[in-house]
């Protein structure tokens, strides 16, 4: 980021890598370039690319003419987007109480033992991303864990396993 | 898997009491084990069930019919002829003249269910929801009509006024006095936004209305847009809500092409469009003022009030923040009027309320009944019951932002005003049933929690009592307490709620503060004996205590 930034100030921004400038422009066209754009074009460019890179950060801030302290501030405050890159796959635990007491806490010992991982961590091959969610709205049928856009209700500690083989 | 038939409540108060309750329920217990009804009737003697002379009383669900004053050898006669041959008793029936508050209420109502009474679900998984047709064919865009054609704004503000509607997103604030507000507010444009954020740990309620029925929300926007000459609305929606977004999405577009959305509407000179906004993952941006820091692209920190948004909102203008579920009120309330509505719930809470239930219980899921209804009804009708024939421990309502309540409230009418007397945070309308084996330290930590992650850190009352507080219940559930322990929640509950700029730092003391009330005794066992009553938390885990577990302890 700060690097985006020192390029810009001597007026040599870094050329954003193709597919960073196609999934801002896309972006862009969707919801325009008005300052309460912001957020769903990086919602859209983090989706496409799976996170929030420096050049990607750059580039939204110069088509929106915003400064880049504030797209970085805003990049952070919310927890769908990333700054940092994820794995293959984003495994997300709810942690909040109507999981916790259907369950859910010995759900997550099996998910932390399964993968190997603390909170926040990326597996080694580039597979998994584990992060704590909250509540995603699933309660009914908790404890529940969300693979990329696949919600996973009613689970048990020996279902884990099972589950995870089927991401590859 | 336990379901009852029929539930039956006796009034255990102390004249209740004096007067013999103790024999009614005893006969009454012996009667219908006479019929071989156990399996088919629950009975209960509960404590006060509401104000009336007509001492003792007997209500029987869910026909809701109320018996008073019941003597012992009117036991046999109740069970003989109501609960095994579906008659109610005549006789035996409460004089109306007897019965104040929720029991006339309750008696009004007699023969009829208080089962689900479905007003903002009516049409929901019976219409398709991304057809405009069937939604008109099922009164859509009707009230839109009825408005605009034939009443002026002040006629819709003091019709939804009259209703007494009272926002659904947890703070409870008269709809129609904030439409009022907004309507006399000077601006140049003014904005109904919908709060469609709903992040409040186990709410759904939101979610299913806009999958279900995505154009009612649509067309409540724009009423609410005619009542204050508002001609633009957003809706913030939760970024996980992406089918909800899609539906919403295609009902506007829907909208747009059949002329129910932009300009002229109805062949009037009013116009209303609405637009769509998906939030990006923040707790905090549910509160109204942080939505609209994010609306307007902007990191989503609570902003200092006053100026409310009602006179001072998005981009500066006068701008109504309303929950989906208020809203979705509003269309039957045109359409039937405000004495219809309040044929609904009691008379502080009109209307119905949707309750997602979960915890242990038979049936979990969404239910919509009107207010007023207790928790103990809840369970036993609509939940079907504990699960594995547990029993309640504690309630948690509302979400994180709601209350922890014990088992001895579960005969409270659920309302604005019965909650606020007991000093009870209603919510969201969340209802989480926990049974014995739930810890209430490991609970409330779980809470304070989820507190301190979305604490958006900008106050520092906030982000260090939050944090602090969950500190010291993690070291308590872990065994490690300190007998000043109690005192310092104490404390950082008063400073949270005194000191915090926003309602999430104000309502992170709430489980606190019942937690030290309700749950002292348990509080003590884990800071004092070192043991966990329920078993339950990381205490309970550690081998050096297992062999102590299940010392009886109150609460
Ligand atoms: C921390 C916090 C989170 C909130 N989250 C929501 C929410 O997700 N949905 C909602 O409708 N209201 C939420 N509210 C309440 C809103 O600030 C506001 O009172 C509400 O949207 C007003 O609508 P109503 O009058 O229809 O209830 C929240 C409040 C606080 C303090
Ligand atoms: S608490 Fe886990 S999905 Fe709601």
């Amino acid at each position: 980021m700060r690097a985006a930034m020192a390029h810009r100030a001597n007026g040599h921004p870094p050329p954003a890598p193709p597919e960073v400038t196609a999934a801002v422009t896309a972006a862009v066209a969707e919801h325009g370039d008005a300052a309460g754009a912001l957020i769903p074009v990086l919602s859209a460019v983090n989706r496409r690319l799976g996170y929030l890179p420096p050049a990607a950060l750059a580039e939204v801030s110069r088509r929106l003419g915003m400064p880049a302290s504030r797209v970085y501030g805003v990049a952070r405050f919310y927890t769908l987007l990333s700054t940092e890159p994820r794995g293959r796959h984003l495994v997300q635990f709810c942690e909040n109480a109507p999981c916790h007491v259907v369950g859910g806490r010995r759900v997550w010992e099996a998910l932390r033992q399964a993968l190997g991982l603390a909170p926040g961590e990326t597996s080694a091959d580039g597979r998994f991303t584990l992060i704590t969610t909250s509540c995603i709205g699933a309660c009914a049928v908790g404890p529940v864990v969300v693979i990329d856009d696949e919600v996973h209700g009613n689970l048990t500690p020996d279902q884990v396993e099972a589950l995870l083989a089927r991401y590859a | 898997m336990q379901t009852f038939r029929s539930l039956v409540l006796v009034s255990g108060d102390p004249r209740s009491l004096a007067l013999g309750a103790q024999a009614v329920f005893e006969q009454l217990q012996s009667a219908v084990r006479q019929r071989g009804l156990e399996a088919e009737v629950a009975l209960k003697l509960i404590g006060e069930a509401g104000p009336t002379a007509a001492l003792p009383l007997v209500i029987i669900y869910p026909e809701a019919v109320v018996y008073g004053p019941v003597a012992p050898a009117d036991a046999a006669d109740i069970v003989q002829q109501h609960l095994a041959m579906g008659h109610p008793v005549e006789r035996l029936q409460a004089p109306e003249r007897d019965l104040g508050g929720r029991l006339a209420w309750l008696s009004a109502r007699r023969g009829t269910l208080p089962a689900e009474q479905r007003i903002l679900l009516a049409r929901a998984g019976r219409i398709d929801p991304e057809s405009i047709e069937d939604y008109i064919l099922h009164d859509g865009y009707e009230a839109l009509g009825r408005a605009l054609t034939g009443q002026t704004p002040a006629e819709v503000l003091s019709q939804i006024e009259a209703s007494g509607l009272r926002g659904r997103g947890g703070a409870g604030f008269p709809t129609g006095r904030k439409l009022r507000l907004v309507a006399q507010a000077e601006g140049e444009e003014k904005y109904i936004v919908c709060n469609a954020d709903e992040s409040e740990p186990g709410t759904f309620k939101d979610r299913l209305l806009m999958e279900s029925d995505p154009h009612a929300l649509v067309e409540a926007m724009a009423i609410a847009g005619y009542a204050v000459g508002a001609h633009t609305g957003f809706v913030y929606i939760r970024g996980e809500y992406r089918l909800a977004y899609a539906r919403l999405e295609k009902a506007i577009q829907q909208a747009r092409a059949s002329r129910l959305l932009g300009p002229d509407l109805f062949g009037t000179r009013f116009g209303f469009d609405v637009h769509l906004h998906a939030g990006a993952g923040a707790y905090i941006c549910g509160e109204e003022t942080a939505l609209l820091e994010s609306l307007e692209g902007r990191r989503g920190e609570p902003r200092s009030r006053p100026p409310y948004p009602v006179t001072r909102g998005l981009w500066g203008q006068p701008t109504a923040v309303i929950n989906v579920e208020t809203l979705a009120n509003i269309p039957p309330i045109v359409r039937h009027g405000a004495a219809w509505y309040r044929t609904f719930g009691t008379p502080s809470s009109p209307g119905t309320k949707l309750y997602t239930l979960m915890g242990n219980v038979n049936v979990t899921g969404l239910i919509e009944v009107p207010m007023g209804i207790t928790l103990r009804e809840v369970i036993t009708i609509y939940a079907r019951g504990m699960k594995g024939g547990g029993h309640l421990k504690l309630a948690q309502t509302g979400g994180s932002s709601g209350s922890v309540i014990p088992a001895s409230l579960q005969d409270t009418p659920i309302d604005y005003a019965s909650f606020a007397r007991l000093g009870v945070a209603l919510g969201s309308g969340a209802l989480l049933i926990c049974d014995q084996d739930t810890c209430a330290v490991d609970l409330v930590r779980v809470l304070l929690r989820f507190f301190r992650h979305e604490s958006c850190g900008k106050c520092t009352p906030c982000r260090v009592g939050t944090e602090q507080a969950y500190q010291i219940l993690a070291r308590v559930a872990e065994g490690g307490g300190h007998p000043d322990d109690a005192a310092s929640l104490e404390r950082l509950a008063h400073s949270l709620e005194m000191l915090s700029n926003c309602g999430l730092g104000q309502t992170a003391a709430q489980p606190l503060r019942d937690l030290l009330r309700h749950f002292g005794a348990e509080f003590d066992a884990h800071v004092k004996l070192g043991v966990c009553p329920a078993g339950a938390c990381a205490l309970a885990r550690r081998p050096a205590v297992a062999g102590i577990l299940g010392v009886p302890i109150s609460g």
